[in-house]
Parts: C-alpha cells; sequence; structure tokens
C-alpha cells in the first residue's frame, strides 16, 4: 500500500498548511473522507488540483470560510432516524424532567435541522422552558444557516414523515411557514437555544448538560480524536447525563467509550457511567 | 498476476438476485475481503444480509465503522451511509452527500478502495437502473485494478452496467452466470 500518489500528498501538504496558516487540525480525521471533501472543495471552487487550492488558500484569507463550511459538509435531515428521536421522547425526557434547569448541547449542529427537532419535541413534552440548548458546530457558515432556520420545501414532506414517525403530536407545519421555496421554522423555537462556534478538536468543557446530541459527527474521526471527545463529552455531562451518537457509531474502539453505557442500543443513546463524577 | 487483496461489487435495480447468484458460487477461500453497495432504498439491511446469507458460500454482514474489513467476508454498506475503505483495510461510514443520487453510492466506495488497494482490487458493476458505479470504475482502472461488468444484455436493468462500460471500459464483460467461476480463477493463489 506505497502511498507515492500524487493526489495522497497534494491533500497531506493541504492538511498541513491550513494548520500552519489558520490554526485547523484536521489530523485527526478519518483520511477517506477528509479526502474526498478536499477533492470536492477543490473543485467546486474551481481549483484544477489541491494544490492549487492550496496554494489560493495561504494567499487569500477570505477563502477560510469557504474551506471550512466545505470541509465540514453538514448533511442531516429534520428528526432523521425519527426512531432515535422516539427514544429520547419516552426514554430520556422523563429523566431530564426532573432536573429544574435542563442543559442540552447539540455538538456539530450543522444546518440546525436536529436542533429545531429537539426544541419540537422538548416544547411538546412541557420541557423547553426549563432548558438551555447550546448548539455549536467548528464553521461559521453553518451556525449562520442554523440560526435563520430556513430549509427547502422541497424536504418538507420528509421532514414531516420523520415528525410524525418520531411521536410528534401535532402537525409540522404548525412550526413552520412556507415562503416560495423554503420554509422557514418558527423563531420561539430559538428563544432558548444559544448558537456558538466550538471546534470538538481543540475546545473544551464549557457547560454541565443533562444531555449531550452528537450525531454522525465521529465517525468522520480517527480513534484517538474520537477517544479525546467522548472524554469532552464524559467531563462535560452531569453525573449519570445522556449522550446521543448517530445510528451506526462504534465506540468500541475508544477507551472513553467504556465511561459510558447503553441505554437503548439501536437508538445509540448511552448514559455516563456513574463513578466517573 | 498476483490475486486481489479486496473485491467491491456495486448492483442497484436487481442487486441483490445478482449478488446471491455471485455469492452461492464463490470458493469459500478467496482470500480477500468483499466489500458491498447494493441500492435498496431500505435504511435497514439485516433483511438483505440474511437473504443473500442464507446461499451465500462466505459469511454477509453489515459493515461496521472502525472494523476491519476480514478475508472471505461480506460486508454490505448500511442504508443511508456511504461506506469507505481506509488504508490499514478498516472501513469507515460518512453521510456526505448524496453521489449520483445514491447513499451508499457505488462511486465511493469503489474510489476509496481504489486509493487504498491500487492494482490488487477487483471492482464489479452488477445491474442496476442509473448510472452509480462507473466513475468509481474508471478509478479503479486508473490504479491498475480489475474491471468487471455484467453483460448489459444480461442484466436486469442495462445502464448501470452499460454507463461503466461507456465511462470506464472493462477487463472482463460477462454474463451473470461467469461472474463467480471469473472470480474464482482469479482469487487462486
Amino acid at each position: 500500500m506505497a502511498r507515492t500518489d500524487i493526489e495522497d500528498i497534494e491533500v497531506e501538504l493541504f492538511q498541513r498548511a491550513l494548520l500552519a496558516r489558520h490554526g485547523y487540525d484536521f489530523g485527526g480525521y478519518a483520511p477517506a473522507s477528509f479526502r474526498r471533501r478536499v477533492l470536492n472543495l477543490a473543485s467546486s471552487l474551481g481549483c484544477g488540483s489541491v494544490g492549487e487550492l492550496t496554494s489560493r488558500m495561504l494567499r487569500e484569507d477570505a477563502l477560510l470560510p469557504n474551506v471550512i463550511a466545505g470541509l465540514s459538509v453538514p448533511v442531516s435531515e429534520m428528526f432523521r432516524n425519527p426512531s432515535t428521536f422516539r427514544a429520547l421522547r419516552t426514554e430520556v425526557f422523563p429523566i431530564l424532567g426532573s432536573y429544574p434547569l435542563i442543559n442540552i448541547w447539540q455538538a456539530g449542529c450543522a444546518f440546525g435541522q436536529e436542533v429545531y427537532s429537539l426544541a419540537i419535541l422538548l416544547e411538546e413534552a412541557g420541557l423547553y422552558d426549563r432548558c438551555q440548548i447550546y448548539a455549536t458546530d467548528f464553521s461559521d457558515a453553518a451556525l449562520a444557516r442554523a440560526q435563520e432556520g430556513i430549509f427547502p420545501a422541497r424536504d418538507a414532506r420528509q421532514y414531516s414523515e420523520n415528525y410524525l414517525a418520531a411521536g410528534g403530536k401535532r402537525s409540522l407545519s404548525d412550526y413552520c411557514h412556507a415562503r416560495y421555496d423554503f420554509m422557514k421554522l418558527d423563531d420561539r423555537l430559538r428563544r432558548n437555544v444559544t448558537f456558538a462556534n466550538h471546534n470538538l478538536v481543540c475546545d473544551g468543557v464549557f457547560c454541565e448538560a443533562h444531555l449531550i446530541l452528537c450525531r454522525n459527527v465521529l465517525i468522520y474521526f480517527s480513534d484517538a480524536l474520537q477517544d479525546h471527545v467522548l472524554a469532552l463529552f464524559r467531563d462535560s455531562l452531569v453525573r449519570n447525563g445522556f449522550l446521543c451518537l448517530g445510528n451506526r457509531e462504534n465506540i468500541d474502539f475508544a477507551p472513553a467509550g467504556r465511561d459510558f453505557a447503553a441505554v437503548d442500543a439501536a437508538a445509540r443513546i448511552f448514559r455516563k457511567n456513574a463513578g466517573n463524577g | 498476476m498476483s490475486a486481489p487483496r479486496a473485491i467491491v461489487i456495486g448492483c442497484s435495480a436487481g442487486g441483490m438476485r445478482a449478488l446471491k447468484e455471485v455469492l452461492s458460487k464463490l470458493r469459500s477461500d478467496v482470500g480477500a475481503p468483499i466489500l458491498a453497495v447494493c441500492h435498496t432504498g431500505s435504511e435497514d439491511v439485516t433483511t438483505l444480509c440474511e437473504l443473500i446469507g442464507a446461499s451465500s458460500t462466505v459469511p454477509v454482514r453489515e459493515a461496521r465503522e472502525r472494523c476491519r474489513a476480514h478475508d472471505n467476508t461480506v460486508y454490505i454498506a448500511p442504508g443511508g451511509y456511504h461506506l469507505l475503505v481506509e488504508y490499514g483495510g478498516r472501513m469507515s461510514l460518512s453521510v456526505d452527500e448524496r453521489v449520483a443520487f445514491a447513499r451508499p453510492a457505488i462511486d465511493v466506495l469503489f474510489e476509496s478502495a481504489a486509493d487504498v488497494y491500487g492494482h490488487e482490487l477487483v471492482g464489479i458493476v452488477m445491474t442496476g437502473a442509473n448510472h452509480d458505479g462507473a466513475q468509481g470504475l474508471l478509478r479503479i482502472r486508473q490504479r491498475r485494478g480489475i474491471a468487471i461488468v455484467q453483460e448489459p444484455l444480461d442484466a436486469e436493468a442495462s445502464a448501470m452496467p452499460q454507463a461503466a462500460l461507456d465511462l470506464a471500459g472493462a477487463d472482463h464483460c460477462v454474463p451473470l452466470r461467469d461472474i463467480a467461476p471469473l472470480l474464482n480463477r482469479l482469487c487462486e493463489r
């Protein structure tokens, strides 16, 4: 498996240049997907090669937000994997309800689809007004989109089906207005949400959370970085706090994974083990 | 030519029957992992694994992220996720955008496998009604891997194998019934 391919070298140099010039460290990302993203980014910015992208990134500071947005490629949908949201509602919310104030951290919120999904279910459970939701991402472009809460109308049908499958009690249209080709989520859903830039690679604990959602983010990380972030989650959670991951995520290779016990293995909902603070 | 270190298979419409046919006649000691994308439209591939596994000569499992792809085992990409191979032969998943309207996409699996295994890879495109896999097969051929395409006229849906032939060409273009015997020969050690 000799890595003598020119593209391999270019991707490695791009990664080193991004760290040296702008301080963003992608060294802990799983190579196969990272490589795809860099190649896609180069072609979407009209660069003939990754080498050309590196050269432009070094000299054009204005390009950085596009680079970061391109490398984060936030793809999600409202109530993605409805069974997970149903499990949150039936298994986790009743326990959250026992706290006077509830802190929830959505790590890697991307365009915010899951933040709004969560807000809706918390509202229907009568818990929202006791909640503080921190929605974080390392891409400012993604955070700006998340704050707008505007999604293409063509996704509305899928979102509605997901909402009902997740156990929603009303109709998704009660929470948004259709405008031309877009749907805009009700501003009131954002009243207890704080959007903030946070990079899981290098930033630390900033709140004491009762529930952390981080779905399909760690799948892009190497074992070592996955372990680092799981430890960060462990240290951010209250005793017996909950962690919800993506449906196909595997934490068996991370030592910090042993600090969590599955509450609902299929929904990938874990609880911080008692005895870990 | 040396025996391949990995085999990747892509199929779509009619793909389950095609996979079943190939895997039921495959030698059980191919000496390489087999990674497959079969578009099903379903999030859950458990049933697919069971149906194909019932007659397969080798175990058929859903691909799990971070796990090593072992020889003589078939790994099916889970619904809703791209399946990729990392250097060192471990599998990873992604929820990046659909490619050719598909996630999992054959192109994503083939391109990552081509990067890792180079000329020691066999890629197979079978029946399907879209053009996923063509780009991936091209990458495999650029890296001197072996490309097998099901004869379009023999396929339940001819569009996908035809698109692969048009873009990438093939080292072998054969009817479905000849794919397993061909693989068995290529994997002789």
